[in-house]
């Protein structure tokens, strides 16, 4: 049994491996079914080793790597332990997102965005939303208490996406306490956002004019003892890593890159304020009423890793201050802008089989009003128009500045819609914090960078 | 004499036998299904870059490693037999060995110096 | 057989046992081995979830006990793979080295004093020789072998990545391992595992030679390629390291060879550091026949999970190390520690041979070695670099090669590329600068 070879073994259902013509996705059959190889030819002319060169040694770090932060791919030249050479491989989380919104109203939009970058969906949408009502005039208008819902969401955010950098960077340079702390922290962030949204991730909660719903009962009180806990679960970080000699020897003067390295690569987020440089969208463009909070800017001077770590820390405490203030500045009101040409006509409510809209409007729209009907069925299938033009807006994002570009032809679709995820051109970073060091040091370049591949490949 | 190295004969066949049958049985017991695929090298879901022939050469430095290795290996080997009869060896065996520790000493000064025990 | 019965101790014990019972002790070892293994697994993973606020397997069986079970058959069930440019031959021999070699260890390993099998007077102990340590230290180079040849024979960047480092990791924690060892042989007079139990009667040596026994801790877990010192398998790096390629079965070997390892140290800590499966002192001071019959095995048992427990706890704490942190601090720290203070063990000693302990003598040696380490630490904080002095850089901003906004504190100064002599040029900074205001204005609109 042991000498039959599987062609002999499986003959009949062998075909030929190199039967397809296809150069990018080579098929052959197996006795699970035909399998396809997609691959991309155009790397052929970076991983082929120069004639005469013989030991040189490629290793493909991802897609598929505990360490990549999803299906970023790393083709990384070896000379020992030592990296030579570090290019980046991206797109294998492409979802076409920003073309599909060309074929969504300006409010279905919101349940695409906020699938790019997963860790910071509100972020996302928070982006997207506020280059329309850019578009649309209405900055102004939005209600107050819209405003500091989305503030609250977004610093919660914006604590929840540092945990999990947090997290999984400790993880990935083997401390598995500081991973589980790390998460568990982060599932007290994650209840509060589903109580305020209704669900974990992917919310759609931010919509054009305001927010999809309001804070529930009691939900503030809930808001304000999670951020009176935070900070003492917080403190088993310093604990676990800050102080650890090993965490320091790992972190200290790895993934090095200063001001103007980060300047030239268009560098934001912490990794920019980990040079030194107090840029933060919040300070130098504030949206969303932010000038009338009290929080600093946290900046480190080592340019590494550390350095990076450390300001993560610390913006997570600033978040906390900025969710503290907000509950405080809570007044009751609207929370969707009074133009009814805009404001989604819907509100949600929960029923008898969960959530959905509230029964008082369903009895309004199909019972009392046929112009109320119509209404809701031009806003909610057709959506509202957005002057033409273009507009640039840019957000403070857990990663760096999130821009977006959006044109509008007048429609009630986008023209375009362009994400400048700092993801992306953080990432761009990789080869000069990467190379001249070690395969361990690639891990904790990458990991201080916290790229997601969701907004990365949009 | 030979009776005290019978039992480690004993336990070595029980954790032979026990070594072998586990890595023969997945053959015998386990499933099996082609997939080019799946016979490939892992290297993350990509296909495997190709290698120099037999791995190519490892870098200098684990050479470097190996060498140092014996040499410390041989000053422990060295050491034992002091250590099991310092006490009869008193006062010449200290000297004795202090003159080898030191001699030893120097040669890991050197190796430190000519930066032999850099790994970066 | 002897007309007198020789004392614990003494290798006239050893080698007189009848084949069965030769073999029923091995079989039984084996099987306890194999059994604590699994058990292991289990504690680990139940321990580590503690820390980490988890419940850990809790499933199968009571408190999920039967879990490593379950596994074990998992992984019998699965696919046998063989890559395809795997050297084959050796592919396949490397798990078997690793699982043998791993068994071996225990063959020295002293479990409790002569006790009573069938009729049969017997140590619990399969067998010792004279110079059985230096076996435990063979064998565990072997073992080494099996984790070389897979990262080599796979045919994988990772695997063979994996191999390097463990190859080099494993014989740089050896020569601190087998140096921690000297200072216990010097007071032991034997290499024999049983003598150097026998000789902790009175005071175990980790009390004795503590700076022996930390080296010996710290290395042991450099040995077993466990956490902190996970480098040849850091799954954040290298994928699995060594046996990325290994399924089924033939993964568990390496598995199993890595966890038996652990318990080997363990049981090579406790024989030769922690009086071996002697009671510990409150327990031997206060109940005489502690160290009597049957009872040693439960001591021994108590102190390897004792050991494990480190292990675990370990685990739950530190980060992985980097590979050239890793070889210098084995290399830089624990060696040239080992020897000092085995020159100074020796001298010590020596010295009490000669003349005798009074004292004075004591304590002018004792003022003696703590001058040296004091020496020792004065010497190595000359060799760290001086602090530079912190110099408040001015602002330049073309000093990194690209343009930067001045940092707070610092002030905008105009610089050899910003035009500020020529009329024409003025023109053009205050052309930029409108044009500057025109897209702010564009953003608030």
């Amino acid at each position: 049994m042991a000498d039959v070879t599987y062609e002999e073994a499986y003959g009949d259902v062998l075909g030929d491996d190199a039967a397809a013509d296809d150069m990018y996705a080579g098929a052959y059959d197996t006795t699970e079914g035909r399998v396809y190889t997609v691959t991309g030819a155009d790397w052929d002319s970076v991983l082929a080793p120069p004639e005469g060169e013989k030991e040189r040694v490629v290793v493909n770090m991802g897609p598929q790597h505990p360490s990549t932060h999803g299906v970023l791919r790393l083709i990384l030249e070896l000379e020992g332990e030592t990296v030579t050479e570090a290019r980046c491989g991206i797109g294998y989380l492409h979802t076409g997102i920003e073309k599909n919104l060309e074929y969504r109203t300006w409010t279905q939009a919101v349940a695409y965005v906020t699938r790019m970058d997963y860790l910071a969906p509100i972020a996302n949408e928070a982006g997207y939303v506020y280059a329309v009502e850019k578009l649309l005039g209405i900055v102004d208008d939005v209600p107050e208490r819209a405003q500091l819902v989305r503030i609250i969401t977004l610093e919660l955010n914006r604590i929840q996406s540092h945990l999990v950098c947090l997290a999984t960077g400790g993880f990935e340079m083997g401390a598995l306490t500081a991973m589980t702390n790390g998460f568990r922290d982060r599932e007290l962030v994650l209840d509060l956002l589903e109580m305020i949204t209704g669900l974990r991730m992917n919310h759609a909660f931010i919509r054009p004019g305001g927010v999809a719903q309001d804070i529930p009962e009691g939900g503030v009180a809930k808001i304000r003892e999670v951020m009176r806990k935070l900070p003492n679960q917080l403190d088993g970080v310093p604990q676990l890593l800050v102080d650890n000699g090993i965490w320091k020897d790992r972190t200290s003067g790895v993934g090095y890159l200063d001001l103007a390295g980060c300047m030239a690569l268009g560098i934001t987020g912490p990794v920019l304020r980990a040079a030194g440089l107090p840029y933060d969208v919040r300070k130098a463009q504030p949206y969303f009423g932010y000038e009338k909070f009290d929080f600093d800017v946290p900046t480190a001077d080592s340019c590494d890793v550390y350095g990076r770590f450390l300001v993560r820390l610390e913006e997570m405490n600033q978040s906390i201050r900025i969710v503290e203030q907000a509950c405080d500045m809570l007044e009751p009101g609207p929370v969707m802008v009074a133009d009814k040409k805009i404001a989604w006509p819907a509100q949600l409510s929960i029923g008898g089989d969960g959530m959905g809209n509230s029964l008082e409007h369903i009895r309004h729209i199909m019972g009392e009003s046929m112009e109320a009907l119509i209404h809701h069925f031009k806003i909610v299938t057709e959506g509202f128009h957005v002057p033409a033009g273009q507009v640039y807006s840019a957000i403070e994002a857990p990663r760096g500045e999130l821009g977006v570009h959006i044109v509008s032809d007048g429609g009630t679709r986008p023209y375009r819609v362009h994400f400048r995820d700092p993801s992306f051109n953080n990432l761009q970073a990789t080869a000069a914090m990467c190379e001249g060091g070690q395969v361990a040091d690639v891990i904790g370049a990458v990991a201080s960078i916290d790229p997601v591949m969701g907004g990365v490949d949009r | 004499m030979g009776e005290v190295y019978l039992p480690i004969l004993v336990l070595g066949i029980l954790g032979a036998a026990f070594a072998v049958f586990s890595v023969a049985a997945p053959s015998i017991i386990g499933p099996r299904r082609y997939n080019r695929a799946r016979l490939d090298a892992y290297e993350c879901g990509i296909d495997p870059t190709p290698q120099p022939i037999g791995g190519g050469r490892f870098p200098i430095k684990y050479y470097l490693t190996a060498m140092l290795f014996i040499v410390f290996d041989i000053e422990i080997v060295f050491l034992y037999p002091f250590a099991v009869a310092f006490d009869q060896l008193r006062l010449f065996g200290l000297i004795e060995m202090a003159v080898f520790i030191v001699t030893v000493l120097a040669v890991y000064a050197y190796v430190w110096r000519r930066g032999g025990l850099e790994w970066d | 057989m002897n007309p007198t019965t020789p004392q614990y101790g003494d290798l006239a014990l050893f080698g007189h046992d009848p084949l069965w019972l030769v073999i029923l002790k091995a079989l039984v070892l084996f099987i306890g081995l194999v059994l604590l293994t699994l058990f292991t697994t289990w504690f680990e993973r139940r321990v580590v979830a503690r820390m980490q606020q988890r419940v850990g397997p809790n499933r199968a069986g009571p408190f999920g006990l039967l879990v490593p079970l379950a596994d074990g058959i998992k992984l019998a069930l699965k696919e046998g793979i063989t890559p395809a440019n795997a050297d084959k031959v050796v592919y396949l021999l490397a798990p078997m080295i690793a699982a043998a070699a791993a068994m071996l260890v225990f063959a020295v390993i002293p479990l409790g004093p002569v006790v009573s099998i069938f009729g049969v007077s017997t140590p619990l102990q399969l067998t010792d020789f004279s110079v059985s340590t230096l076996y435990i230290l063979a064998i565990a180079s072997i073992g080494i072998y099996g984790i070389v040849l897979a990262g080599w024979s796979s045919g994988s960047t990772y695997s063979l990545l994996g191999g390097l480092r463990s190859s080099a990791q494993m014989v740089s924690y050896e020569i601190a391992m087998g140096l921690s060892f000297v200072a216990v042989f010097l007071y032991a007079g034997s290499m024999s595992t049983s003598q150097i139990v026998a000789g902790q009667t009175d005071w175990w040596y980790a009390v004795l030679l503590l700076p022996s026994f930390v080296i010996y801790l710290i290395s042991m877990v450099g040995e077993t390629n466990r956490a902190p010192f996970d480098l040849p398998e850091a799954e954040g790096e290298l994928v699995a390291g060594f046996h990325t390629e290994y399924s089924g079965l033939r993964w568990a070997m390496f598995f199993l060879a890595e966890y038996v390892n652990m318990i080997n140290v363990s049981a090579v800590a406790i024989t030769l550091f922690l009086g071996g499966w002697r009671a510990p002192a409150p327990i031997s001071t206060v109940w005489s026949g502690a160290n009597d019959g049957w009872w040693p095995i439960l001591w021994f048992l108590g102190k390897i999970l004792v050991m494990l427990f480190v292990f675990v706890w370990l685990r739950g704490t530190l980060p992985r190390l980097r590979y050239d942190q890793f070889m210098r601090f084995g290399w830089k720290v624990l060696i040239p520690i080992s020897i000092v203070w085995i020159l100074l063990v020796s001298a010590w000693r020596g010295i009490r041979n000669e003349y005798g302990t009074d004292l004075r003598t004591t304590l002018i040696w004792l003022g003696v070695i703590l001058f040296a380490i004091a020496a020792i630490a004065f010497l190595l904080d000359l060799r760290r670099a001086p602090e530079d002095e912190v110099v408040e850089p001015t602002y330049d901003p073309y000093a990194g090669g690209y343009p930067v906004p001045p940092l707070p504190g610092q002030e905008f100064t105009y610089t050899r590329r910003a035009p500020q002599t020529v009329p024409a040029t003025v023109v053009e900074t205050s052309a930029l600068e409108s044009t500057g205001q025109e897209l702010e204005g564009d953003r608030n609109e």
